[in-house]
C-alpha cells in the first residue's frame, strides 16, 4: 500500500530557516541519508521538496477560463515544503518512516519533532461488489 | 516466434534456476546468473532460432556465468579447484522434479515481508523482469531491483538450504507460497491504477504459476482449489468493470461476457477434488465462486448453498470477521435484510471490523433493501470516505447519489 507523507511546515516570509551553519549542515544531511535510506530499503516511489513558496500563487479560473493569480499570502499560513510517497506493507510502516523524517534535527542538533501528514494513496484493489 | 520464445523462456526460468540452486546452493547468485543467461537467449533465439535443447542451452549459460562469479570469488579466498570440477558437471544435471516447488519455497519464505516474497516470486519462478514487475506495481524500477535484492539479502541470511523443508513444516511453507500467489492474483483483478494491460497480467500471470504448482501437486486439494477459485473469478472480469472502468456490482454484470470455457475449467477442477477430502479454505471459496458462476441470471444464484458454505467457511476461518460480513450477506440473501442487519450488529460489538469500509458498504446495501433510503445514504457515504479503491469510491459515492433526490457533492 502506498502512502504519502506530507511535510507542513514551510511558513511565508521565512523560507530557510535561520539556524546556525552546523545545524542547516546537519540537517541536510539528515534529509540525504533519509531519502538515500528509503531508497535502498525499496519503499520508495517518489519524494520531492518544493521551492520556498515567496513566488507560489493561487490560481483560478475566471469565467471566461483564462486565469486568475493571487500572490501574497499572511505570514503564518503553512505551506507544503516537500513530500515521500512510499511502498510499504503496512500503516505502521509509513507511520515509522514519518516518525523518522519528523525527528529532522533542528537548532542545536535537538529533533524538530514537527508534524507530518500520512494520507493513503488510493491504490488498493476494489473487492467484489455486491 | 517471439511470443512463443518468450513464453518457454519464462516457463524454464525456474527449471534452470532451480537446477542452479540444486547444484551451487547461492541463491543470489544463481538467480542473476539465471536472469543474464535469460536475456542472452532473449536476444540469440530469435535471430538464430531455439536450441534443440533450450533448457540445456539455458542451464550451460547460466553455468558458465556462475563460474565466471565463483572463479571470483575463489579468487578471493584462494580456493579455486573444488568449485571448477563442480561446474562442469551442472549443465548435465537431471532436472530434479521438486527444484520449481524449492524455488517457490525459498521465494516465499516466513523472513521476507508479502511485497518482498511477491516480487521476488514474479522474477525468480515467474521469470519477469525487474522493469516488468516495477510497472506492474506502479513503482520505479529502482525501488523494485532494491527490493529484489533486499529480498535476496534477507533470504541469504535466514540461512536457509536448498533442501525441503521438514514434514511438519511443508504444509505451513506451502500455505504462505499459496497465500503470495492469492495476493499476485488480487493485485492484477484490480483494475484500481495504471494501465489495465499491465495489472491484468498479474492475474494470468498468478493463474499461470498456480497452475505449475498444481502440475507438481495435482493430489494437493488446497493447491487445486486456489487455482479453481483464481478461474472461477477470473472468468468474470470482462464483465466486472464498465466501458469507463467503472466497476460493475455482480448482479448487474452481463453475463454473458463471462468467460463460460474457463468456468468449465474451474468447476470441473472443483468438482475432481472436492470429494477427495481434506476441504480447505480455498476450495470452499471456489465452490462459493461457482455458485455464482452457475447461475444464468443473478436472480437464480443460489443463496441457500452459499449460505451453507460461508457458515463451513466460518467454522473452517476460526470466525473471521471478512468471512462472517459475506455471511452475513447471504443470510440477507436467504433470510431477507433484517436478519442480515442483526449478524452485522453482532460484528460492530466484535470490534475487529470497526471504521472497515466494507462493514459500512454492506450495511448501506442492506439497509437499502430494507427500504431505509435515508440509512443507506448514510453508510454509502461512510463507506466511500473510508475505502482506499478508487473505483470503488466512485461506485459508493454514486450509490449514495442515486438514493439522494438531490446530488450533493461528497466531501471525504
Amino acid at each position: 500500500m502506498k502512502y504519502i507523507l506530507m511535510m507542513n511546515t514551510m511558513k511565508a516570509g521565512h523560507g530557510v530557516p535561520e539556524w546556525p551553519r552546523e545545524d542547516l549542515q546537519a540537517h541536510i544531511a539528515f534529509m540525504r541519508s533519509f531519502l538515500k535510506e528509503l531508497r535502498e530499503s525499496g519503499e520508495l516511489v517518489s519524494a520531492e521538496g518544493l521551492a520556498f513558496p515567496d513566488q507560489a500563487k493561487l490560481v483560478r479560473a475566471a469565467k471566461d477560463g483564462t486565469p486568475i493569480t493571487d500572490g501574497v499570502f499572511p505570514e503564518g499560513k503553512e505551506f507544503l515544503a516537500g513530500y515521500w510517497i512510499v511502498d510499504v506493507d503496512t500503516p505502521e510502516r509509513a507511520y515509522a518512516i514519518a516518525a523518522q523524517a519528523s525527528a529532522a534535527p533542528g537548532p542545536r542538533r535537538e529533533p524538530l519533532n514537527m508534524p507530518i501528514e500520512v494520507r493513503q494513496v488510493m491504490s488498493g484493489p476494489p473487492p467484489e461488489m455486491l | 516466434m517471439a511470443l512463443d520464445s518468450e513464453h518457454l523462456l519464462r516457463d524454464l526460468a525456474p527449471q534452470v534456476l532451480g537446477a542452479l540452486v540444486h547444484r551451487f546452493r547461492d541463491f543470489a547468485a544463481a538467480e542473476d546468473a539465471t536472469q543474464e543467461a535469460l536475456l542472452a537467449a532473449s536476444l540469440q533465439w530469435p535471430r538464430d532460432g531455439v536450441p534443440e535443447s533450450p533448457r540445456g542451452w539455458l542451464i550451460q549459460v547460466a553455468a558458465r556465468r556462475m563460474t565466471d562469479y565463483i572463479r571470483s570469488e575463489m579468487a578471493r579466498r584462494q580456493r579455486e579447484t573444488v568449485a571448477a570440477q563442480e561446474m562442469e558437471t551442472v549443465a548435465g544435471v537431471e532436472q530434479h522434479e521438486d527444484d520449481s516447488l524449492m524455488l517457490l519455497f525459498m521465494c516465499c519464505h516466513p523472513a521476507l515481508t508479502s511485497s518482498s516474497a511477491i516480487a521476488l516470486t514474479l522474477r525468480a519462478v515467474g521469470g519477469l523482469t525487474t522493469a516488468e514487475i516495477a510497472s506492474a506495481f506502479l513503482v520505479p524500477e529502482s525501488t523494485m531491483a532494491q527490493r529484489i535484492s533486499r529480498a535476496k539479502q534477507s533470504i541469504k541470511a535466514s540461512g536457509e538450504g536448498f533442501a525441503p523443508p521438514s514434514d511438519g513444516e511443508r504444509s505451513e511453507r506451502l500455505g504462505a507460497v499459496l497465500h503470495v500467489l492469492y495476493l499476485i492474483f488480487n493485485e492484477g483483478y484490480s483494475t484500481s491504477a495504471g494501465p489495465h494491460l499491465q495489472r491484468l497480467e498479474l492475474s494470468q500471470e498468478a493463474i499461470r504459476l498456480t497452475r505449475s504448482v498444481h502440475a507438481l501437486l495435482p493430489a494437493h486439494a488446497e493447491v487445486a482449489g486456489l487455482l479453481s477459485l483464481m478461474l472461477l473469478t477470473d472468468a468474470r472480469r470482462a464483465a466486472r468493470t464498465g466501458a469507463h472502468g467503472e466497476l460493475i456490482p455482480l448482479d448487474k454484470q452481463d453475463r454473458s461476457l463471462w468467460n463460460g470455457a474457463q468456468i468449465q475449467e474451474g468447476i470441473a477442477l472443483l468438482t475432481a477434488t472436492l470429494p477427495k477430502g481434506a476441504i480447505g479454505p480455498y476450495q470452499l471459496q471456489a465452490a462459493i465462486a461457482a455458485v455464482h458462476d452457475e447461475a444464468a441470471r443473478a436472480e437464480d444464484t443460489d443463496w441457500p448453498q452459499i449460505l451453507a458454505l460461508y457458515s463451513l467457511l466460518a467454522r473452517m476461518s476460526s470466525d473471521h470477521p471478512m468471512v462472517k460480513l459475506n455471511y452475513a450477506i447471504a443470510a440477507a440473501m436467504v433470510h431477507g435484510p433484517r436478519k442480515g442487519l442483526e449478524l452485522l450488529d453482532a460484528l460492530d460489538s466484535d470490534g475487529r471490523l470497526r471504521g472497515h469500509h466494507r462493514l459500512d458498504a454492506v450495511r448501506a446495501h442492506l439497509l437499502e433493501m430494507a427500504g431505509d433510503r435515508a440509512g443507506a445514504i448514510v453508510h454509502y457515504r461512510l463507506a466511500a470516505g473510508r475505502t482506499t479503491s478508487l473505483p470503488e469510491r466512485d461506485y459508493l459515492t454514486t450509490q449514495a447519489a442515486r438514493l439522494s433526490s438531490s446530488w450533493t457533492m461528497v466531501t471525504v
